[in-house]
């Protein structure tokens, strides 16, 4: 049987991104011809740019080159444009008389620069910015002449006045408002622009309505309305871009100012499916590669006849490409009705921000000068956090709630090649350009996979996408909703709500009913899913133990060279001798090769065989140990201090509050560890300001603190209330804990989950809610009666998993 | 002239799990996926040496425990973009017991 035929017209981003998801999924599927007006291969659009400034040639931005279509076996019909389609007949007809039938058509035409209509401009010396051939004709401009007008002072025209400058032209920038870029700048921010670009050397005509283009078949000047007349020798128009539905339009496709497509990407004829520039979709037109990308993995998805994938539109953010001048624009930057500005001001330095909050909300941001945080704000804004709580330190950035590492690197264009960006996996900024470069990588993900860059802790993610930015382009914006793995298209969220409103009970139940791409999950959501049934569940459901990671699974730390570390609980680290004694026997008996206090009061037996892990534990639970749960994501430890016991600063018993809160808490799973401590008064000395619940004592009672951590991005605390007893504090403990557990993702600790819904929803359950309160506590201690069961008696006396401890066989061969 | 082992039942394998045989050239992991069929690998990450049998299975593949690289469980490639690969060993099951051969472990030290 022969393969079914597929055409795209237009051999541009879009279109070729298409291709190439396509090939992923259904490489078989299609006999692929490609149709492109312009003689190249396809390149990078976006990098004409750097190009125009000198910064990087042809050769560097070209995506795909002929042999990749070799390669794939795809006809190329470069240079050719499509003049008609006929489709009664299924065929596509090009300029030149070439033929081709389809059976699917993939329309990615882009968009054409708008060309003011103005006397003169069609003269010679006249140029709009858009392909391969325009930069040539500005470049060839260059060398012979010097003066040069650019009519547009928005992103494409900043960028090709700046690149015409670089190559030694006097440029003149006409706009016909009083701020540039005002599609994306405030006031302020374009201030700021314009007088850092004057100081390069670029000159501005601004409030100047272009009237005429002068000259009698090369260009001389240009003419305002007011009759003042400017030289040049090149005229750039870059006054925006029309999506060019020109052929669409021809054969009689519904457009309106784009080809109409729905949200499958399809057009209202089914054969015909379209994107990038020349669609638009529920009214919207995108001008940038990120939502253009976002729409080729959806038709691809339904060109591979998959069909479950939908385009539900995208949020953009934009930077200016010109190497030196640090701009950053999102959102609804200019404010209106019901919003609030908050703006940081530093014109000495060079640095503006501004955030638009509206119903305690980021609406948009700009940036100037600083525009390190971005990503976070992009991201605050996305996710729709409630930012009042850090709304103080807002415009500080998110160092300064804690995300060190980077010793406040962060302008990452200035950085070394050999500086180090990602200090998990040791990855430099070279390493990560030349894996851009090389391999032709577009989104983080990529540079997750390939680098391992930003694939860890995830901390460096910020300067990552910064290192995207400056190499290939701007891509950040992403999809309003992201799934939770590549089984499938739906959010944790969704997943926990059907969990919940479906009574599914199994992890199979879950994968059917959301209908899951893969037989059984990957290792990313199955963990996922398990903890979620758990939580949702506890009396019902049965813990799938192959889908816990292996630490979960063994009850011990899984170490570098495969041994396990044991760690005994040890109440609110409070020991005697005689436990000191039978852990001491024990490390002696199995050979323990290192015994550690840890940072959290416990003692780490390191370096064990798995196959003596039962019989280590029976050893210990018959000195009255259980398991320390060190491994797990799930209560960790109580630390404490001594107290008021013994220490002449103590005001309340911290450490028997402490063991009790142990005694209720150990054995809950939890999304992520949970780590507690309790400080006998506010000198602190248990650290109880860096733990996911810390009770500090004071004369009067004691202040419960939340969301904190160490590690990497460090996190103080925020306040969550003052109670006055101890019972208070088990209360609004268990009842934090249950939020918690009931509705954070699964692997995101309590304070970025705080982060996301912000302090002032989890005050609002956990404190001002006093029946709620009182539920979540319920129905902690309901699922504790259940989860306090030692792991390690279970296996140790009773034989449970016996098979995850012992070889299946151990041959003589 | 390769002989087959007996190693064990298929039913001693958690689905979706492994379990280890002790050999004199190091562990090697059997796999048992969730359509039943066997798998065997040496015990090594071709990454950094993680026990491959402690990992997650799913489909035909195991994510390491260690660093989390994924290995095609048949041919114990790592899934692009890493790179490497675990030894793997015939494997086949009978009447419900599980047989191995020690490829090239003789000629491998
Ligand atoms: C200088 C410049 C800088 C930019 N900077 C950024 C940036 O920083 N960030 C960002 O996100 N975006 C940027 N963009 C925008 C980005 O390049 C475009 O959004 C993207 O290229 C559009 O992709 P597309 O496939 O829809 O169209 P294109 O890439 O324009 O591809 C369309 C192709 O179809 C061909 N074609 C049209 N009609 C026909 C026909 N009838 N037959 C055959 N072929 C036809 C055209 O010749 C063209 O090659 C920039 C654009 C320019 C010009
Ligand atoms: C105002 C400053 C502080 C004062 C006056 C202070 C005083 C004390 C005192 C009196 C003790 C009891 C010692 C004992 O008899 O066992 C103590 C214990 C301790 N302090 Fe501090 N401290 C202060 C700050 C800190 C800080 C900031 C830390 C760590 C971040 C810290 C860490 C500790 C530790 C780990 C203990 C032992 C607690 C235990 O395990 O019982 N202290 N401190
Ligand atoms: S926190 Fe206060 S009570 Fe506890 S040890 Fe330190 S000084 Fe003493
Ligand atoms: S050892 Fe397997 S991923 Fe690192």
């Amino acid at each position: 049987m022969s393969k079914e035929k597929l055409v795209l017209i237009g051999n541009g981003m879009a279109g070729v991104r298409t291709l190439e998801e396509l090939l992923e999924l259904a490489p078989e599927r299609y006999e692929i011809s490609v149709f492109g007006a312009e003689p190249y291969g396809n390149y990078n659009r976006i990098l004409l740019s750097p190009v125009l400034a000198g910064e990087k040639t042809i050769n560097d931005i070209m995506l795909n080159d002929e042999q990749w279509y070799r390669d794939n076996q795809i006809t190329l019909h470069k240079g050719k444009k499509v003049v008609e389609v006929n489709r009664a007949r299924r065929q596509v007809i090009a300029e030149d008389g070439t033929v081709a039938p389809y059976d699917r058509l993939l329309l990615a035409t882009g968009s054409n620069p708008f060309i003011i209509p103005v006397p003169g401009h069609e003269l010679s010396g006249v140029v709009s910015f858009r392909d391969i051939q325009d930069v040539n004709a500005m470049l060839t401009a260059s060398r012979q002449q010097r003066r040069a007008v650019v009519i547009g002072g928005g992103l494409l025209g900043l960028e090709a006045a700046n690149g015409l400058l670089k190559q030694g032209m006097e440029v003149s920038v006409v706009h016909l408002l009083d701020t540039l870029m005002e599609r994306q700048l405030d006031q302020p921010a374009a201030m700021l622009l314009k007088s850092s670009l004057e100081q390069r050397g670029l000159k501005f005509l601004m409030g100047a309505q272009t009237a005429a283009i002068i000259g009698d078949d090369r260009v001389r000047g240009v003419r305002f309305k007011d009759g003042s007349e400017v030289e040049a020798d090149l005229v750039v128009m870059a006054v925006g871009i029309r999506p060019n539905a020109e052929l669409a339009k021809k054969i009689v496709l519904h457009c309106e100012r784009g080809v109409l497509v729905n949200a499958t990407m399809q057009t209202y004829d089914p054969r015909v499916y379209a994107v990038g520039e020349c669609v638009q979709h529920r009214g919207t037109s995108y001008g940038l590669v990120a939502p253009l990308f976002e729409q080729a993995k959806v038709c691809a998805n339904h060109l591979a006849g998959f069909g479950y994938s939908r385009y539900r539109g995208s949020v953009t953010s934009t930077k200016l490409k010109v190497t030196g001048i640090d701009l950053f624009s999102a959102g609804n930057y200019v404010g209106g009705e019901g919003c609030e500005d908050i703006v940081y001001k530093d014109p000495g330095h060079g640095v503006y921000k501004k955030l638009v909050l509206k119903d305690n909300k980021i609406e948009g941001a700009v940036l100037y000068g600083d525009t390190v945080d971005g990503a976070w704000y992009f991201q605050l804004m996305r996710d729709g956090t409630d930012v009042s709580d850090i709304r103080a330190g807002l415009l500080f950035g998110q160092a300064h709630l804690g995300d060190s590492g980077h010793g406040g690197q962060n302008a990452v264009a200035m950085m070394a090649d050999s500086a180090e960006i990602c200090g998990c996996n040791g990855v430099c900024k070279g390493a990560i350009v030349k894996a851009i470069t090389e391999k032709g990588l577009f989104t983080l993900d990529d540079v997750r996979a390939h680098t391992k860059a930003s694939a860890s802790c995830g901390s460096c993610t910020g300067l990552v996408e910064q290192l995207l930015a400056n190499t290939v382009g701007d891509y950040s914006a992403s999809p309003k909703e992201k799934p939770m793995c590549g089984c499938t298209d739906h959010t944790h969220e969704k997943v926990r709500k059907v969990i919940g409103e479906q009574h599914l009970t199994s992890i199979r139940a879950v994968m059917d009913f959301c209908e899951w791409r893969s037989a059984d999950g990957c290792a990313k959501c199955r963990p996922a899913l398990n903890y979620y049934l758990i939580a949702a569940w506890p009396n019902e459901v049965q813990d799938d133990y192959q889908s816990r990671f292996i630490n979960e699974r063994a009850h011990a730390n899984i170490q570098k060279d495969g041994t396990y570390s044991v760690v005994p609980r040890i109440w609110g680290g409070v020991t005697t001798p005689a436990e000191l004694r039978a852990i001491a026997e024990v490390a002696d008996k199995y050979k323990v090769p290192t015994v550690k206090i840890t940072g959290g009061q416990r003692i780490d037996l390191l370096g064990v065989k798995k196959e003596d892990l039962p019989r280590m534990w029976g050893d210990l639970n018959r000195a009255g140990f259980v398991s320390g749960h060190a491994y797990g994501k799930s209560l960790r430890t109580v630390k404490t201090c001594v107290g008021s016991e013994w220490c002449r600063f103590g005001t309340q018993d911290s450490t028997g509050l402490g063991i009790k809160i142990e005694k209720m808490t150990w054995g809950s799973w939890t999304p992520h560890k949970f780590k507690i401590a309790v400080s006998g008064c506010p000198r602190n000395c248990a650290e109880a300001t860096i733990k996911d619940y810390g009770v500090v004592c004071v004369d009067s009672g004691y202040e419960l603190h939340v969301g904190g951590n160490g590690g990497i991005k460090v996190r103080v605390t925020d306040l969550l209330c003052k109670v006055q007893t101890e019972e208070e504090v088990m209360e609004y403990c268990g009842a934090f804990m249950q939020v918690y557990r009931e509705e954070a993702q699964y692997l995101e600790r309590t304070a970025p989950w705080i982060e996301r819904v912000g302090l002032s929803y989890v005050k609002q359950r956990v404190v001002e809610d006093a029946a709620g309160r009182r539920e979540l506590y319920k129905r902690f201690l309901e699922s504790q009666q259940l989860a306090q069961v030692d792991p390690w008696a279970e296996r140790a006396e009773h034989g449970v998993d016996r098979h995850e401890f012992v070889p299946l066989k151990q041959v003589a061969q | 002239m390769e002989s087959w082992l007996e190693v064990g039942k298929l039913d001693e394998i958690p689905r979706l799990g492994a379990r280890v045989v002790r050999t004199l050239h190091g562990d090697v992991a059997v796999f048992r996926a969730g359509d039943d069929q066997v798998f065997a690998l040496d015990d090594r990450c071709p990454h950094k040496g993680g026990p491959l049998s402690q990992g997650i299975v799913y489909g035909h593949s195991v994510a390491c425990p260690l660093h989390n690289w994924c290995i095609e469980l048949n041919s114990g490639c790592a899934v692009a973009p890493d790179q490497g690969q675990a030894r793997s060993h015939p494997v086949k099951v009978e009447d419900g017991v599980v047989y191995l051969q020690l490829a090239g472990a003789r000629a491998a030290r």
